[in-house]
């Protein structure tokens, strides 16, 4: 350290400069190969016949009515995953019962079992040959292989997403300001949006974009109970594996490069997010 | 009710019923003017095929449901409301059913009906019977080989035994066989399935297990390899302990072999063959045609539990009896199908098949017989991976 | 209900609501799933269920699936680490870039990832071609199968990791210093020991993910039975050939995986609460 320091000084609470600059060379380079060399080749793909092939894809109706059919989903599930998770992260952190830890390894389960597992569950539960599966479509309410198949795929596996990142944060502070605001005559719902929301926004926020991005983008659990009907029961994600089965390389990538800009934008508003959160959080963390 | 009839040996009507005669014949409404001719209906096939091959329980069965449909007399005529047909196919055929059902519907229409909407659904044969099994509410099936639809009539019974008999040879309205799809100037030397289980020839084929096309080339070997006196067992062993990738599909594996270069040969169904000499450049790939291969029939047929409507039972028997056509047919042999009725088709699309050698799935004792045998779980396929 | 739940009173209002709403959905979307599978699994019986997973092919595609997934995570561990690090401690153009793509892999489609990486590891594809002449083979190989699933998980470590390299104190680094420890030596005794309880939740987080992961291994994995073929897509096979029972069987064994490793995660979030008070 002496050494170094003769000639420039280096803070103590750093590496010397040669580290640094192979830690940032090693950085570069690791992302370059594992993470944009992938990125790129969709979108190299996706160009390989110009604009005018990528557009020509786009114009495909079943590449729009898989874009539409994705939106959808994602529009539904999100929400709904949105709303258990504030109703979990209230109930767990807010008070005290049994079976808690519990409760919250059951919340996180579908985040580790495999896609195929998931949707291999739903076909057992509603496939034509269960009980319950067969009198739903007796009764023209087909489950699997129709859209609430594909929303029930979904919500499964984007379901601890926005459960995770509150229920840490509310934990974290505690119920002191809620009981605050109660004592002062505040109704539940008026503390509810007055003091606990405004706290746990940002982790809402991602945990919202999070759901979002991998709502969107779930291929395993979906191929599994979607009928793979062009058109009706296409996903983007099943489109693309359609589409690229078909020798049809460009429409699939055009496609895939659609879905990682969706994912990229859905990235860009969380990045943006954090660097405007950014001070707020530095203040709320010196206090 | 709305029915389908044939006047000439090609000719096809259509209108609503009217009357019966006593030979079989019924009297149609066309719109413009009244028709009469045999009624089509998916036991035409049935018919003709009693007629000329003397089943005679299969044609006693088809007169008594023409008998059927004709006293069913004129029911009230459907308007024309629109028809939904759902066709759950394969991988292969997906360029093939693109441009059929567009040549369906100009000719439906024709007929003074109302344009059919007919959705696709195509992926792994077997991924895609057990989705029918599990509720994919199919209209048709146009599946790679009869055990998957046999699974489905067994397993859901919305389709009759006998459902092979109700159209025409077997149910198949085109058929294929297997090649060898090699790299340009075959490198290797590969001609017959031989040179397949050397070891330095690495050997492209999807899983049996989950594909259709897959099951073809096994038994293609395995008949090869009765043929020359060798032991069927240990000859299909060695082949598959040169294949490096199983891909789930037939597509997977021809994008395997065409796009990432893997592999000296691809055992394909020949009209994947000749998509990707089409599609890829005749210069990239040569077809090795071997000395033995096996007469694949896809077959198709009508899920008669999922009909929701007499219009729609029309519009799918229709769908289906009109791959017969000579226009349909002609279609089939430009998309490399090996079909039957040549009389439309281009002589170019006819040309190109050459003379194979081949043994047919009867000669392992049908598919109920081969399909647990072979690939059913601990069966032959399995065993190849046991030791 | 509340007097019958609560261990302890509370005086904030809506614990039935959000209770109720939170029972609701975890029942339909988690739990009523899982009692089809595990009921499924009770049909069949302890003793068929053994016998069903009792085979090498089975065995293999299990361990391979763990063995992939455990390889990848170690590898996250490493790497992910470093690039958390660099992330947070030093400023360079491009770090706000490389930062937002770590999240990438959560949201580009896996199927989408397993083609893109198939093309680039093939023997023809760009990367192949350069490790080619290394004798290295990349796709279609287990090593393939670690590619994958070091793309999958990377997030999870990097995500885990970050939050608490940024709120690491300098004044034990800085005292560290003063009392003439070398760099190094700080790193490793002052500020890893800190790191440890995130960096092994992000190792567990990034090892459930991957166990179970599908899309995108098959295509850059060559399937072969025995050697390169994943339990996922033996539960596919095994649905394909209408075995339902045998598909459950796999699909249990594999939950029960999954149960096991978050219970295992959750201790470790528990342990280090406990030790430095939150992760």
């Amino acid at each position: 350290m002496s050494d170094i320091a003769l000639t420039r000084p280096v803070p103590v609470t750093s590496e010397p400069p040669l580290a640094r600059y192979l830690l940032i060379g090693f950085a570069v380079v690791f992302v370059t190969l594992f993470l944009f060399a992938p990125l790129l080749t969709v979108f190299a793909e996706a160009l390989r016949q110009g604009w005018a092939g990528a557009l020509d894809a786009l114009r495909l109706p079943d590449a729009q009515a898989a874009i539409r059919m994705t939106l959808t989903i994602a529009a539904i599930a999100v929400p709904i995953n949105a709303a258990f998770g504030i109703a979990a992260a209230w109930a767990i952190t807010k008070f005290d019962f049994r079976g808690k830890a519990f409760l919250i390894t059951l919340i996180d389960l579908p985040f580790s079992v495999s896609p195929v597992v998931a949707g291999l569950m739903l076909v057992l539960l509603f496939g034509a040959n269960s009980t319950l599966g067969g009198w739903l479509i007796a009764n023209d309410m087909p489950i699997v292989f129709a859209f609430p198949g594909i929303l029930l795929a979904t919500l499964f596996i984007t379901f601890p997403f926005v459960a995770r990142e509150i229920i840490p944060v509310m934990m974290e502070q505690g119920r002191a300001e809620e009981e605050a605001a109660l004592t002062l005559g505040a109704s539940g719902w008026r503390t509810f949006f007055t003091v606990t929301l405004p706290n746990i926004r940002w982790a809402l926020l991602y945990g919202v974009l999070l759901c979002n991005a991998r709502a969107m983008g779930e291929f395993g659990a979906v191929a599994v109970v979607s009928g793979k009907i062009r058109g009706e029961t296409a996903t983007m994600p099943t489109m693309i594996e359609m589409f690229y089965n078909e020798y049809l390389s460009v429409a699939a990538f055009t496609l895939a490069a659609v879905l990682a800009m969706l994912a990229l934008l859905t990235l860009l508003l969380k990045s943006l997010l954090e660097w405007r959160h950014a001070d707020l959080l530095a203040a709320t963390r010196r206090h | 009710m709305y029915q389908t009839i044939q006047i000439g040996a090609h000719t096809l009507a259509q209108g609503t019923f009217i009357r019966s005669f006593g030979d079989g014949r019924i009297e149609i409404d066309a719109g413009h003017e009244r028709l009469s001719g045999r009624p089509v209906t998916t036991f035409r096939g049935a018919i003709s095929k009693a007629l000329a091959g003397g089943y005679l329980r299969g044609g006693l069965l088809a007169t008594v449901a023409a008998i059927g449909l004709a006293l069913g007399g004129p029911a009230p005529a459907v308007a024309q409301e629109s028809v939904e047909i759902l066709n759950v196919s394969y991988d292969p055929t997906r360029e093939f059913y693109r441009e059929y059902n567009e040549l369906f519907n100009a000719w439906w229409t024709a007929q003074g009906n109302a344009p059919v909407t007919v959705q696709q659904s195509h992926g792994g044969a077997g991924a895609q019977a057990r989705a029918v099994i599990d509720g994919l509410e199919a209209t048709v099936v146009t599946l790679a080989l009869s055990a998957d639809i046999d699974q489905i009539a067994e397993r859901t019974g919305k389709i009759p035994a006998d459902w092979q008999s109700r159209l025409p040879h077997n149910s198949a309205p085109y058929t294929s066989t297997i090649v060898f799809l090699v790299r340009d100037g075959n490198p290797k030397g590969i001609e017959d399935w031989d040179d397949l289980v050397t070891g330095d020839v690495q050997v492209i084929t999807p899983n049996p297990k989950t594909s259709g096309g897959a099951r073809w080339n096994f038994l293609a070997a395995w008949g090869y390899a009765q043929q020359n006196g060798l032991d069927p067992a240990e000859f299909v062993g060695e082949l598959y302990k040169n294949v490096p990738v199983l891909d789930t599909g037939a597509r997977g594996s021809t994008t395997t072999f065409t796009q990432r270069g893997v592999g000296d040969v691809l055992l394909a169904w020949e009209n994947e063959a000749f998509l990707a000499l089409a599609s890829l450049g005749e210069d990239a790939f040569d077809i090795v045609v071997p000395s033995v291969s096996i007469l694949a029939e896809p077959p198709v047929t009508l899920v008669d539990g999922n009909i929701t409507s007499d219009a729609q039972r029309a519009a799918a028997e229709a769908y289906l009896e009109h791959l017969y056509s000579p226009e349909a047919q002609a279609l089939a042999l430009k998309h490399f199908y090996r079909a039957w009725d040549t009389s439309e088709a281009a002589p170019e699309d006819v040309a190109r098949f050459p003379e194979v050698n081949m043994v047919t799935v009867e000669d392992f004792g049908g598919w109920p017989k081969v399909q647990p045998e072979y690939f059913g779980e601990g069966g032959v396929f399995d065993q190849i991976y046991q030791e | 209900m509340r007097a019958g739940i609560l261990r302890s009173p509370s005086p904030l209002p809506g614990f039935g609501l959000s209770f109720g709403i939170m029972m609701t959905v975890l029942s339909i979307v988690v739990l009523l799933p899982i009692a089809a599978l595990l009921g499924r699994g009770l049909m069949i019986g302890p003793a068929d269920l053994w016998d069903m997973l009792n085979s090498r092919r089975i065995w293999s595609a299990l361990t391979l699936s763990f063995r992939a997934a455990l390889i990848a995570s170690l590898f996250n561990l490493v790497f992910g680490l470093m690039l958390a690090w660099v992330l947070v401690r030093y400023r360079f153009w491009g770090r706000r870039f490389i930062d937002a793509a770590v999240d990438l892999p959560f949201a580009l489609p896996t199927a989408v990832a397993g083609i893109a990486l198939t093309a680039l590891y093939a023997p023809n594809g760009v990367f192949g071609q350069a490790l080619a002449p290394l004798g290295l083979q990349v796709a279609y190989t287990e090593v393939g199968i670690w590619v994958a699933l070091v793309f999958i998980g990377l997030p999870f470590v990097v995500r885990t990791v970050q939050p608490v390299i940024e709120e690491l104190e300098p004044d034990l680094e800085e005292v560290s210093a003063t009392l003439g420890a070398r760099r190094i030596y700080t790193l490793r005794r002052v500020i890893l020991p800190t790191l440890t309880p995130a960096l092994l939740t992000g190792f567990a987080l990034a090892l459930a993910r991957s166990v179970g992961e599908y899309g995108s291994v098959i295509f850059i994995a060559g399937n072969i039975p025995n050697l390169t073929e994943i339990a996922p897509l033996l539960i596919v096979i095994r649905l394909e050939e209408y075995n339902y029972d045998a598909a459950a069987a796999i699909g249990i064994a594999m939950l029960v995986i999954s149960f096991a490793m978050l219970l295992a995660i959750n201790a470790i979030q528990v342990w280090s609460r406990r030790r430095i008070g939150n992760v």
